[in-house]
């Protein structure tokens, strides 16, 4: 399955078959800063990908000056 | 994972709540933060126009969002930094939002009343490039408000932008900022609008989400100059905080706002002076803004 990565926008294929939060621990992301999403929806983390999906795990921190946020 | 409320397919967890929401349900828990804050906090009336400060990212716009749909008076402000294509595209997604729903927004260039935009500010300052942006954003929100009449300036931070502060401000014992540090400053001088945090109850996923599920085109990308920026480092700290506690940062910021801030209140006031250049606020006799401007023209006319 594919995994779209963003800042920088990147690509990488995991394998599918098991639930997002596995994938998350294997690349290492903490689930707290993405958003999951497959097609046009948002998954949890307890919810299993199939071999042919793609997911995006959309960052959502954003920092430096705040003021304006 | 379901829904509590409904047993629906959740399209959320929020573990610091324990529980879980259908988007619906989310959208609706999302709104009600919010409603809470402004009623907790007396931030704005339906009879006030609000003045919403917007980068085109996912939290000032998911805020003007909520503002609009809860039939407040509002009107957008963007604030143009000049950052290259980041600049472009988020101005461009402001512009877009506002068109679709009819409302009001102003754009002013920070290169015009700076005499550059933050690249070059950056360079003139020689200091962390957030530093003469956050400055310039505070001073103008706060003026263009003033021009057009607007009691009150809502900006979109949210929890984790809020428990970031409070966590740099802790860090180096800032006692000066921590008073500072409310979902809600008053008005405390003619020419001073209050300044209000309708987010500080959600958190960066939360706005995230709502965001995405409201079909909101934000600005994905981050700002340039963010990158190695200390607050995102004091984010992470807080997000693997959180990931091992859940509500570790909820519990931080609220015990703070309850137990801690009024400690730090001073019993004296600042005293509150008109700037002699430009007439806008400032403890001293020129404001750091006219300061600021006059070194970088300095420098671009050199």
């Amino acid at each position: 399955m594919k995994v779209i990565l963003r800042n920088p926008r990147r690509e990488v294929d995991v394998p599918g078959n098991r639930r997002v939060k596995d994938i998350l621990r294997e690349l290492d992301i903490i689930p707290e800063t993405v958003l999951v999403i497959c097609g046009d929806d948002l998954i949890t983390a307890d919810q299993v990908v199939r071999d042919g999906d793609t997911i995006e795990l959309r960052p959502v921190m954003s920092g430096g000056s705040a003021s304006g946020r | 994972m379901k829904c509590r409320k409904c047993g629906e397919t959740a399209v959320l967890e929020l573990r610091r709540h324990n529980a879980a929401f259908c988007a619906p349900d989310f959208l609706e828990f999302f709104r009600n933060q919010v409603r809470e804050a402004i009623r907790k906090h007396r931030m704005f009336t339906r009879d006030e126009t609000v003045l919403v400060a917007v980068s085109g990212g996912k939290d000032s716009l998911a805020l003007w969002d909520v503002l609009i749909d809860e039939g407040y008076r509002t009107t957008g402000l963007y604030l143009d930094l000049g950052i290259f294509e980041y600049s472009v595209e988020s101005k461009a997604k402001c512009e877009k939002f506002a068109a679709a729903r009819g409302v009001p927004l102003i754009v002013s260039a920070v290169a015009d009343e700076v005499g550059a935009p933050v690249p070059i500010i950056k360079d003139v300052t020689r200091r962390p490039p957030c530093s003469g942006c956050g400055l310039s954003k505070r001073y103008l929100m706060n003026r263009v408000a003033l021009e057009h009449g607007m009691p009150v300036v809502a900006t979109g931070h949210n929890l984790d932008d809020e428990a970031a502060t409070l966590f740099g401000s802790v860090m180096h014992w800032q006692t000066d900022a921590l008073p500072r540090q409310s979902p809600a400053l008053p008005s405390t001088h003619a020419k001073l609008v209050r300044r209000v945090k309708p987010l500080y109850r959600l958190s960066e996923r939360e706005t995230a989400a709502f965001a995405f599920l409201r079909k909101i085109d934000y600005i994905v990308e981050e700002c340039p100059f963010a990158k190695g920026a200390t607050s995102i480092t004091h984010k992470e700290i807080l997000s693997r905080m959180e990931d091992a506690s859940p509500g570790a940062k909820h519990n931080f910021l609220f015990g703070f706002l309850d137990r801690a801030r009024p400690a730090f209140e001073r019993a004296e006031s600042v005293l509150l002076n008109e700037c002699a250049r430009c007439g806008q606020v400032t403890t001293g006799t020129i404001c750091a803004f006219c300061k600021l401007a006059d070194q970088v023209k300095r420098r671009v006319a050199s």
